[in-house]
C-alpha cells in the first residue's frame, strides 16, 4: 500500500514496525512452547543461557526463553483489551459529546477530566487489591481499560467538533441523515487514524501499569507476564544473586515494546497532522 | 467581574466537585467490591498462624469494623467519612498499629514533597529550556539528535527506568546506594553530614524522575515552539527584523509557555504516581514506601488515607495553576 | 502623485523565484515569479494587480528577501537603489538584511489579524520594532515616539496601552500600518491590505496609506486584486499573470486604454455605473503554475493567439511614455518610439 510505503520513509516508523514484528513473532512462538508455563521445575534452576536453553533458567527451574514468549503474548493480550475496550468507551464519549454538545458535552467532559485530574494509580491499586483473587488478563485488560479512555476521548470530542462546523455536516443534516448514521458513516474516517495512535499509546500505558501492578503483589503470580516475570525475578533476588538473565529479559522485552510502541504511534500521528506533513515538504 | 464569572467560579466549582468525586470514589470502592476487608484481614491473620476461639473472633471482627468505619448504615458511614476527612482522621494504621495512618503520612510526606518539587522544578526547566532551543533551531542536527535521544527515554515507565538506574548506579557500579533515604541511625539534623546523606540517597530516585520528567518536557516544548514559530506574529517580527534575542524571549517562549502550563497541570497526577512508584524501586522513605507497605499488609485505612491526600494535594495544586495562567495570558484576563 | 518621473529606489533583473516541493518522492515546481523586472520610482504607488494564484505575494517576499524553503531564489537580482548605489539584496549577510528591514523597506502582510504578539500591549510591540534599530532608547523615548507617530497619522493613541484582541480587526490592519511606517522606510510594500475588511473601514486603510504616502514622500508598492482600490490610490499600475508581468503602464492609460488582451477583459468586467449590460471575463481559468503551457502564458484562453503566441514568450515592448507591454500582438518598439 502507498500509505505504507510512505510511513516507511520515516525511520522511526521503520525500526519500530520491526521490532514489533519479532515481537509478536516472539508471543505467537508461545505456542510451540515445550513447557507449559505454570509448571515450575521442568528443568534445573539457575542455568546460564545455553544452546538447550536460549535465555538459561530460572530460580523455579523454568526455561526463562520460553516463559519469555508467554510473558509477551500475555502482555500483548492484556494491552490489546485494555487499549480496545477503552477505544469504544473514548469514541462514545468523545462522539456523543463533540455531537451533543451544551450540557450533555460539559457533563462528559466533567468526568473525563475528574478522570485525567485524579490520581489513578492510586485508585487502580485500591480496586486491584480488592479484587486480586478474581484477576486474571481479561479482568486485568478490563479494569485498566475502565481507566485508560479519558484522555483520548477529549482528543476524539476535539476532532468531532470541528467536523461539526464543517460543511458537509450542515448538507447532510438539511438533507436527512440521521444522527447515527452521520457520525458513523461520515465522521469515523477522519476519526479511525486518530483513534489508531491513541490506541497505540493506550496500549504502551496498560503495559506499564501491569508491569508496576505485578510489582506491587496485585496481580496474579501464576499468569507469566512480563510484569509477573520481573516480580519472580526480584522476590528471588535475582540481582543480588546474579542471576542476571532472568531479571534482564523481561526488562530489556519491556523497554523494547515501550520504545517500539512509542516511535509508531509518534510516527503515526505526524504522519496524519498535517502541519508536520508540510514541514517534511520541500525542506530540504 | 465577567471574568470571575467565566473563568474563577467554573474551576472553583470544578475544583469542590472533583475533590467529591475523588472522596467519594474511596470511599465506595471498599464497599462494592466482592471481598470485604474485614474478612480479609481475618484471612490474613490466620495465615499468620494465629488461633482465634469464636468469642475473640466476634471481638476482633467488631473492632475491625470499627477501625475500617463500617459501623452504622451507609449514610452514617458516609457522613462520618466526611467528617474525618475534615478533621484529617483517617482512622488507625494496621500495618503499624496503632498509630494513625495521619501520623504515618505526616512522617513520609515531606520526603516525598521534597523529592517531587525539586524534580519537577528541575525537569521544568531543563526541558523548557532544551526544548525551546531545541524547538527554534528545529532543523539543526543538534536538535533532532536530542530528540531522538528524549524519544527513546520518554516512553519508559517510571519503574523500569528507577529499576535500572539502581541496577547500573547502585549494584553493578556501586556510585550510590542501595535503598533507603539516610544511612541506617542516622539521625535527623541540619549539619552537613545529614544533609549530604540525604543527596547521596536522593540522587538515584530524582535522577530518574528528572530524567523522564525533562524528555517529556522537552518534547512537548520542541513541538510547541515549531508550531508557534510558524505563528504570524512570529513571522511578522522577523520580517520586521526584530533582534532574534527577542524573538526567541519575547515572541516565542513567552507564548509556548502558556500551552506548557497547562500541560504540566494536566501531568501533575501522573507526576505524582511516578514518584511514588520511584520511591518503591529505591525503598526512599517517602509516601511511596508506605503505600508499598500498605498494600503487603492490607491495612486499608493507610491507603485510603494515601488516596485522599493525594486527591486533595493535585487538585489544589492544579486550581493554584489555574488562578495563574491568568497572569499570563492577557486574552484570558481582559475577556 | 508625481508627473515627473522620480529616481529608482528599486529594480529587479529578471527575477526567478519558484517553490521547490517534494512530497514523497515526487518533485513539483511552481515558478510563481518567473521572470519579472520591475522598476520601482520614488515617491509613487506602484500597484500591483492579478488574480489569486498568480505570484503577486510571491513576488512581494522575493522583493523583500523574505525567501524562505521551499521558496527558492531561481535567478535573477533584486536591487535596492539607496543613494544612487545599488545593493544587491541577496548578496547581503544577515545582519546587513536585518537593518535595512524597517528602515529601508517596510512590510504590511496580508490578513494583518494576528500579526503581532497576544501576550504584549501594543506599546512593547512598537518598542521591539523600534529598539531593534535604533539603539540608544529608552522605554519612556520609544514610548514617546510612538504616541507622536500615531497622533500624526491620525489614530489614538491611547490604542498603545491595550492588547491586540481588544481592538477591532480594522484597527488592528491600521495600528500595523502605522507601525510599517514608524521609522520612516522609503518603501513600503503591502500585500492586500485592504481585503477580508468592510468597505468603511477599508476606505480608512486607504486614507491613512495616502497620508503617510505623503507625508514621507516615500514609495509604496501595493498588491491586491481589487482594482477600485489601484484606481484611488496608485500611480501607476503593472499586471502580473502566471507570474509574469504582462503591462505597466500610469494608471488612468491602464483604465483608458489597456493593450493586453487579459489587460483589455480585467478592465471590461469591472462594473461602471449607469452600465448594466452583462459582464464578460477571461473565458477558461489562470493555469497552474505548476504546470504552465509554453510561450505566452495567456494564449490558452487568448481569442487573438497566434503561432508564435504558443511557441515563444513574448518580449516586453515600450509603447510611448511609459508604457510596457508584453504581448506579441503590440507593435512597439523596443527604444520606445510609437507604433
Amino acid at each position: 500500500m502507498k500509505v505504507l510505503k510512505d510511513l516507511f520513509r520515516d525511520y522511526r516508523f521503520a525500526l519500530s514496525f520491526t521490532v514489533l514484528l519479532l515481537l509478536l513473532t516472539l508471543a505467537l512462538l508461545s505456542a510451540f512452547s515445550p513447557y507449559d508455563p505454570t509448571f515450575w521445575w521442568h528443568a534445573t534452576r539457575d542455568l546460564r543461557p545455553s544452546w538447550t536453553h536460549f535465555l538459561g533458567t530460572n530460580s523455579k527451574g523454568q526455561d526463562v526463553f520460553w516463559q519469555a514468549t508467554y510473558a509477551v503474548r500475555n502482555s500483548l493480550i492484556i494491552s490489546v483489551i485494555a487499549g480496545m475496550v477503552s477505544r469504544v468507551i473514548a469514541v462514545v464519549v468523545g462522539m456523543v459529546a463533540g455531537y451533543r454538545g451544551r450540557l450533555t458535552d460539559r457533563v462528559l467532559m466533567f468526568i473525563s477530566d475528574s478522570f485525567l485530574v485524579m490520581p489513578l494509580f492510586l485508585i487502580i491499586v485500591l480496586l486491584a487489591m480488592l479484587v486480586r483473587e478474581h484477576m486474571n488478563l481479561v479482568n486485568l485488560g478490563l479494569l485498566l481499560a475502565f481507566f485508560g479512555w479519558a484522555w483520548d476521548a477529549r482528543v476524539i470530542r476535539s476532532q468531532i467538533l470541528s467536523l461539526r462546523e464543517r460543511e458537509f455536516t450542515q448538507t447532510a443534516i438539511l438533507s436527512g441523515t440521521k444522527t447515527m448514521h452521520l457520525v458513523m458513516k461520515e465522521y469515523l474516517p477522519f476519526a479511525t487514524p486518530l483513534i489508531f495512535s491513541t490506541l497505540i499509546n493506550n496500549m504502551a500505558w496498560a503495559i506499564g501499569m501491569e508491569i508496576t501492578l505485578a510489582i506491587l503483589g496485585l496481580s496474579n503470580l501464576d499468569i507469566p507476564t512480563l510484569g509477573t516475570m520481573l516480580q519472580w525475578a526480584i522476590s528471588y533476588q535475582a540481582l543480588l544473586l546474579g542471576l542476571w538473565w532472568w531479571l534482564l529479559t523481561p526488562i530489556v522485552l519491556a523497554i523494547l515494546l515501550f520504545v517500539a510502541l512509542y516511535w509508531l504511534s509518534v510516527s503515526i500521528s505526524e504522519y496524519l497532522d498535517p502541519r508536520t506533513r508540510i514541514q517534511r515538504v520541500g525542506a530540504r | 467581574m465577567r471574568f470571575v464569572r467565566r473563568y474563577l467560579l467554573p474551576r472553583l466549582i470544578q475544583y469542590v466537585l472533583v475533590i467529591f468525586l475523588g472522596i467519594t470514589a474511596v470511599f465506595f470502592i471498599p464497599r462494592f467490591t466482592p471481598s470485604d476487608p474485614v474478612q480479609r484481614t481475618i484471612a490474613q491473620l490466620k495465615s499468620y498462624g494465629s488461633y482465634l476461639d469464636p468469642a475473640s473472633m466476634d471481638a476482633m471482627v467488631e473492632d475491625l469494623r470499627e477501625m475500617y468505619g463500617l459501623e452504622g448504615s451507609m449514610l452514617e458511614q458516609y457522613g462520618a467519612f466526611w467528617r474525618r476527612v475534615f478533621t484529617g482522621d483517617f482512622g488507625v494504621s494496621f500495618f503499624q498499629f496503632p498509630t494513625p495512618v495521619m501520623a504515618l503520612i505526616r512522617t513520609s510526606l515531606p520526603w516525598t514533597a521534597g523529592l517531587l518539587l525539586w524534580a519537577t522544578l528541575l525537569s521544568w526547566v531543563l526541558g523548557n529550556l532544551m526544548g525551546g532551543l531545541a524547538g527554534y533551531y528545529a532543523r539543526s542536527r543538534w536538535s533532532r539528535a536530542l530528540d531522538t535521544f528524549a524519544m527513546v527515554i520518554r516512553p519508559m515507565p517510571y519503574y523500569i527506568f528507577a529499576l535500572m538506574l539502581l541496577i547500573l548506579f547502585a549494584y553493578v557500579v556501586r556510585l550510590f546506594p542501595i535503598a533507603g533515604g539516610t544511612d541506617i541511625g542516622r539521625r535527623a539534623a541540619l549539619s552537613w553530614a545529614f544533609v549530604s546523606d540525604v543527596l547521596h540517597h536522593s540522587f538515584l530516585p530524582a535522577l530518574s524522575m528528572v530524567a523522564l520528567g525533562t524528555a517529556t518536557t522537552f518534547q512537548t516544548m520542541k513541538l510547541i515552539v515549531q508550531n508557534v514559530n510558524a505563528e504570524d506574529f512570529v513571522q511578522y517580527a522577523k520580517l520586521g527584523g526584530v533582534k532574534e534575542r527577542r524573538i526567541v524571549s519575547r515572541y516565542v517562549i513567552r507564548n509556548a509557555m502558556l500551552p506548557q502550563i497547562t500541560n504540566l497541570a494536566l501531568a501533575l497526577g501522573q507526576i505524582l504516581s511516578g514518584a511514588l512508584i520511584t520511591e518503591i524501586v529505591f525503598s526512599y522513605p517517602g509516601l511511596g514506601t508506605l503505600l508499598y507497605n500498605a498494600i503487603v499488609t492490607g491495612d486499608y485505612n493507610l491507603i485510603m488515607g494515601i488516596t485522599a491526600i493525594s486527591i486533595l494535594a493535585i487538585t489544589t495544586a492544579i486550581l493554584v495553576i489555574d488562578l495563574v495562567y491568568p497572569l499570563l495570558d492577557p486574552r484570558v484576563r481582559l475577556m | 502623485m508625481t508627473d515627473e518621473p522620480g529616481e529608482l529606489v528599486l529594480r529587479t533583473e529578471e527575477l526567478r523565484a519558484f517553490y521547490v516541493l517534494d512530497a514523497f518522492g515526487t518533485e513539483k515546481v511552481v515558478k510563481a515569479v518567473n521572470g519579472v523586472d520591475l522598476e520601482i520610482r520614488e515617491n509613487e504607488v506602484y500597484g500591483i494587480a492579478g488574480e489569486s494564484g498568480c505570484g503577486k505575494t510571491t513576488l512581494l517576499k522575493a522583493l523583500y528577501s523574505a525567501i524562505e524553503p521551499p521558496l527558492r531564489l531561481i535567478g535573477g537580482k533584486v536591487l535596492y537603489v539607496r543613494d544612487g548605489e545599488e545593493i544587491d539584496v541577496y548578496s547581503l549577510g544577515r545582519e546587513e538584511k536585518r537593518r535595512l528591514r524597517w528602515e529601508y523597506v517596510s512590510y504590511v502582510p496580508q490578513g494583518s489579524m494576528s500579526v503581532l504578539n497576544p501576550v504584549k500591549r501594543l506599546k512593547d510591540s512598537y518598542g521591539d520594532f523600534l529598539e531593534s534599530h535604533v539603539a540608544g532608547k529608552t522605554r519612556r523615548d520609544t514610548l514617546a515616539i510612538a504616541r507622536e507617530h500615531l497622533h500624526q497619522l491620525g489614530l489614538p493613541p491611547k490604542v498603545l496601552s491595550a492588547y491586540p484582541h481588544q481592538l477591532s480587526g480594522g484597527m488592528r490592519q491600521r495600528v500595523t500600518i502605522a507601525l510599517a511606517a514608524l521609522l520612516g522606510p522609503r518603501i513600503m510594500i503591502g500585500d492586500e491590505p485592504t481585503t477580508a475588511l468592510d468597505v468603511i473601514v477599508q476606505r480608512g486603510v486607504i486614507q491613512l496609506l495616502k497620508s503617510i504616502q505623503e507625508t514621507l514622500k516615500n514609495t509604496i508598492v501595493l498588491v491586491t486584486h481589487d482594482m477600485g482600490v489601484h484606481a484611488n490610490v496608485a500611480d501607476r499600475i503593472g499586471i502580473m499573470y502566471a507570474g509574469v508581468m504582462i503591462e505597466e503602464a500610469a494608471v488612468e492609460r491602464v483604465f483608458e486604454k489597456p493593450l493586453h488582451p487579459y489587460t483589455q477583459y480585467l478592465i471590461e468586467s469591472l462594473p461602471k455605473f449607469g452600465d448594466k449590460s452583462l459582464k464578460k471575463s477571461a473565458p477558461g481559468s489562470p493555469p497552474s503554475l505548476a504546470e504552465l503551457p509554453g510561450g505566452c502564458p495567456f494564449h490558452p484562453r487568448c481569442p487573438h493567439a497566434m503561432d508564435v503566441c504558443v511557441q515563444k514568450m513574448p518580449d516586453i515592448v515600450t509603447i510611448g511614455e511609459d508604457h510596457k507591454v508584453a504581448c506579441w500582438l503590440v507593435e512597439g518598439d523596443r527604444d520606445g518610439r510609437a507604433a
